[in-house]
């Protein structure tokens, strides 16, 4: 059967499993929204591109499948970029699908005109314009297959509308051939041998795990290297949820912002275990100094991860889980038992604590978002202080319940990223953590939020400043606040809310936090929290850029 | 340290521009680049002459390998092969100095392709040593422009390189 280049899209969609898109409409995409307009496959029209791709890569994050956005060419293209170098940094499966002018004017600055593919080139894993009808299908194909094979990332579809119009033969590929792509999984069996030695004779090991440990769904594995063989957990930003935090093994995240415990463990530890880590500049500190005793297992699936930074031992390439698996088997228990004693210690001398007083703090309002979510909730987060503090005090305990921009660090990646989250996950419950400067770079989502009946809960911790920024200036730049502060012209957000036909609570005194996040949970409406804290708090500890990371200022920590 | 790395890659569009712009992006120098078809019209090679330390050329050769258009990545050992270049010299020259201009150029056996009463043009090929050596025989006398092709290199092993695909990261 014969079909249009816009039908054959939406049909091979269909045969990827792809269930909803997020989107929104232009000229050069008027073929696929009108074949769009009759089938199946939903569609959820948010209010700016730059949503429509965080959306797609909440929705991933939260389910594990491949996120789709779609927009038109030129500026539609271009306000996708935030949100593809957002999935790119932190390996998030997504296919980006782009109008673009009629082929015969390419390269003519035409009207909407965009060279997307050359502007995204280095923040896709691979992208594709199609040239001829004919080549469609197989690049789609292999755009679903590269998105989410590998070390997973975002492939861009560059999609001129003359061949949108177009007729072909409708024949959906079985198989790709794709000749310089072969992604490696199992883990050399050797070397798995020789970090199963390592493991066996150290005395002081941590396990470091990022991103890539729930990526590839190892949570299970890890927590049995962990706790069959005594042996402490440290987590990133991403990897937050691999590993309980409320279990005794864990450290609780690492790095800037990381617990001081966490820090003096990786420092002194004689053997560092890192599954799906990739020991970026905000967890080393000062690379020269990181861990100088420690021994490098590093198990990823991207070889150009693997000594990038800090020199490896013993290099594992290939797909975490598959490798945990093998290796469990191999370790024999190692007597930690000393070196749990001392790790214990710095738990019990440098806790992660905050003034917990009568004011406003951004902590307790964690801590309760915690305890009133029974940790079931999926927490999204914008970037800056808030970011940090959800990182701290939401106990995470589950994979893919922590949605954050991590490498990029975009701010309005949040609230869209719930939107997404909340589709593909639509029973969970789910937050974005705020704050009054990141909620105001993506806040139309709120249209996009209502009109879906989503009840995501945007609990914004409103201090009237660009908090992380305005912390760097106070510790490093004499409190020099310069275009900081950004409480005059703030918008009243229960009123913005309510506006839009969500619900609006505002908490300004510590307690009256508890009842307004029940309030929230039992709202089956969009809800934005606005928390006015105190508004100077600072996120700690902080190793300052550049210092080695034991070496953390703050939090009343040595 | 250099480095000459040999890239088999797709013959599409953009493949270049994939090329060029992870070395800009990672701020890797490339010194040299020369690009054309194989005796497979859908795959080209790319010789690529490389600036770095162990380390770099390490990430260089594991980000090319990362590019789905790239087929396979060879580091050249000095050993293993022959490397060319073809390069084009405009040399000036004087009255006086006429005579052993073309001696010099004579006695290193590159091609006088167009004498002038002020510029001698001049042709040669030879490996990275050979035309490093010409250039400064030429100096002296005043290089007016030089053209080059940038460096091909072939292994000399009995076996071709073939583009079997991507081997298997053994580590």
């Amino acid at each position: 059967m014969k079909l249009t280049g816009a039908k054959i899209l939406i049909e091979s969609l269909r045969k990827e499993g792809v269930e909803i898109i997020f989107g929104y409409p232009g000229g050069q995409v008027l073929p696929i929204f009108d074949a769009l307009y009759d089938s199946p496959l939903k569609l959820i029209l948010t209010r700016h591109e730059q949503a429509a791709a965080h959306a797609a890569d909440g929705y991933a994050r939260a389910t594990g499948k491949i996120g789709v956005c779609l927009a038109t060419s030129g500026p539609g293209a271009t306000n996708l970029v935030t949100g593809i170098a957002t999935a790119y940094m932190d390996s998030v499966p997504m296919v980006a699908i782009t109008g673009q002018v009629k082929s015969f004017l390419i390269g003519n600055d035409a009207f909407q005109e965009a060279d997307i593919t050359g502007i995204t080139r280095p923040v896709t894993k691979h992208n594709y314009l199609v040239e001829d009808i004919k080549d469609l299908t197989r690049i789609i194909k292999e755009a679903f297959h590269i998105a989410s094979t590998g070390r997973p990332g975002p492939v861009l579809i560059d999609f001129p509308s003359d061949i949108q119009n177009q007729e072909t033969e409708f024949i959906y590929p079985e198989k790709v051939d794709l000749r310089g792509y072969k992604p490696t999984y199992e883990g050399h069996p050797g070397q798995i041998k020789r970090a199963a030695k390592a493991i066996s004779e150290s005395k002081r090991p941590i396990l470091y795990v990022g991103g890539g440990a729930i990526i590839s769904d190892a949570a299970e594995e890890v927590r049995s290297l962990a706790i069959d063989n005594d042996i402490p957990v440290t987590m990133t930003l991403l990897g937050l949820g691999a590993f309980p935090m409320d279990h005794k093994l864990s450290l609780g995240m690492l790095g800037m912002h990381g617990t001081a415990y966490a820090n003096h463990s990786i420092m002194e530890s004689d053997l560092i275990i890192s599954v799906g880590a990739r020991f970026d500049d905000r967890v080393t500190g000062k690379l020269d100094a990181f861990a100088p005793h420690a021994k490098v297992i590093h198990i990823d699936i991207d070889p150009a991860s693997v000594s990038k930074s800090v020199e490896v031992d013993i290099p594992i390439v290939g797909d975490a889980k598959t490798i945990l698996k093998h290796l469990n088997k191999l370790v024999k228990k190692p007597d930690t038992k000393d070196w749990l004693k001392r790790v214990d210690d710095w738990k019990k001398k440098h806790p992660l604590v905050y003034k917990n007083d009568d004011k406003l703090r951004p902590q307790y309002i964690l801590e309760e978002i915690y305890k009133l979510t029974k940790g079931e909730a999926i927490i999204c987060t914008e970037v800056g202080q808030h970011q940090m503090w959800a990182a701290q005090f939401y106990t995470f305990t589950k994979p893919r319940t922590m949605i954050s921009s991590g490498g990029l660090g975009t701010m309005g990646y949040g609230f869209p990223a719930a939107i997404g989250a909340q589709f593909g996950k639509p029973k969970a419950t789910v937050f974005d953590i705020a704050g009054d400067g990141s909620i105001q770079m993506n806040i139309q989502e709120l249209a996009t939020a209502v009109i879906n009946k989503l009840p995501v809960k945007v609990a914004i911790l409103n201090n009237g400043y660009l908090g992380m920024v305005r912390q760097w200036q106070e510790l490093f730049y004499k409190r020099r606040y310069s275009y900081t502060d950004i409480g005059g012209g703030c918008p009243d957000f229960v009123k913005l809310a309510e506006s839009y036909g969500a619900v609006g609570i505002r908490v300004t005194k510590k307690s009256e936090v508890r009842a307004a996040i029940e309030k929230a949970l039992k709202t089956d409406n969009t809800v934005f929290l606005d928390f006015h804290i105190e508004q100077e708090e600072n996120v700690f500890p902080m190793v300052p850029a550049g210092e080695a990371i034991n070496k953390m200022i703050g939090g009343g920590l040595a | 340290m250099k480095h000459t790395i040999s890239v088999l890659v797709e013959n599409k569009f953009g493949v270049l521009a994939r090329i060029s712009g992870l070395f800009s992006a990672r701020g890797f120098n490339i010194s040299s680049l020369a690009v054309g078809e194989t005796e497979d019209p859908t795959v080209s090679r790319m010789t690529i002459g490389v600036e770095g330390d162990e380390k770099t050329l390490e990430q260089i050769k594991k980000q090319l390998n990362k590019l789905i258009d790239v087929i396979k990545v060879v580091d050249f050992k000095e050993s293993e092969f022959i490397d060319r270049e073809l390069i084009l010299v405009k040399v000036s020259v004087t009255t006086k100095n006429r005579k052993e201009v073309l001696e010099a150029i004579e006695s290193f056996g590159a091609k006088i392709e167009n004498a002038g009463s002020k510029s001698i043009s001049i042709e040669a090929t030879g490996d990275r040593t050979r035309v490093k050596a010409l250039l400064e025989l030429l100096r002296p006398f005043g290089i007016l422009e030089v053209v080059r092709t940038g460096r091909i290199a072939m292994s000399t092993e009995d076996k071709g390189l073939k583009v079997e695909g991507k081997p298997e990261v053994n580590e």
